[in-house]
């Protein structure tokens, strides 16, 4: 699936998206699997709950499950307006 | 119901006057317009406003839907920048159509509360003395509770 970073998440990691080959069943699982991967991932991760997740372009919690699932997106609380 | 998410600079006035003109039979139009503050500690170069492109546009288009079907409004527009931006310039606006005034004014702050914290921009304040990711305030998503 596509995992796409934005703002300093996407600072931390040093990409703004990737291709992940997954067998995670859930968002957490997938953030476990991507910590377990380099510093800069944990860096990143480090607190969830100053994360938010969109699963499919749609806002989500972090036990959504994955099946069937496109892309993941994971960015600090929104600033918009 | 129009959204437009662009990174060129738009017209406030002629935005206003066409989305009056097309809706007929509305007692009342609202209109808000977000501008880039100078900051009062140091004064700021820029404003670098990030996006998440497709999910950004869905849910301008959710939420201008939801406040439509809320505060039957005749019509919604919803206007957002990103990119690069300098002090003064206009990031945003929201306008709204509706037969009597509250439900204008309602709906507008209605998109207003949603679009500062669940619409997927990020703000990156540029000052002399480096760049600084803005951070979400409590106070917004507190905001949504009254809705």
């Amino acid at each position: 699936m596509d995992v796409l970073y934005f703002a300093w998440v996407r600072e931390r990691i040093g990409l703004p998206r990737e291709k992940v080959q997954t067998e995670a069943a859930t968002v957490t699982d997938l953030v476990e699997e991507l910590i377990a991967r380099e510093p800069r991932y944990a860096a990143a991760f480090a607190d969830l709950s100053a994360l938010r997740v969109a699963v499919d372009q749609q806002l989500a919690d972090f036990d959504a499950p994955l099946a069937g699932v496109r892309e993941v997106a994971f960015f600090p609380p929104m600033t918009g307006g | 119901m129009r959204v437009s998410v662009a990174e060129a600079p738009f017209d406030v006035g002629r935005e206003v006057a066409e989305f009056s003109a097309g809706c007929s039979g509305m007692g009342a139009i609202v209109s808000f317009t977000g501008i880039v503050r100078d900051l009062p500690e140091a004064p700021l170069e820029a404003m670098e406003i990030e996006h998440y492109p497709g999910m950004t546009e869905s849910a301008l288009e959710d939420m201008a839907r939801r406040a439509i079907e809320r505060f039957s409004l005749g019509d919604a527009l919803i206007i957002h920048r990103h990119g690069r931006l300098a002090p003064g310039e206009t990031i945003m606006m929201v306008a709204t159509a509706a037969p009597h005034r509250k439900d204008a004014f309602d709906a507008a702050e209605f998109l207003m509360d949603f679009l500062k914290s669940r619409a997927p921009f990020w703000k990156r304040e540029i000052t002399a003395g480096g760049a600084d990711w803005v951070a979400a305030k409590d106070e917004d998503e507190d905001a949504l509770a009254r809705w």
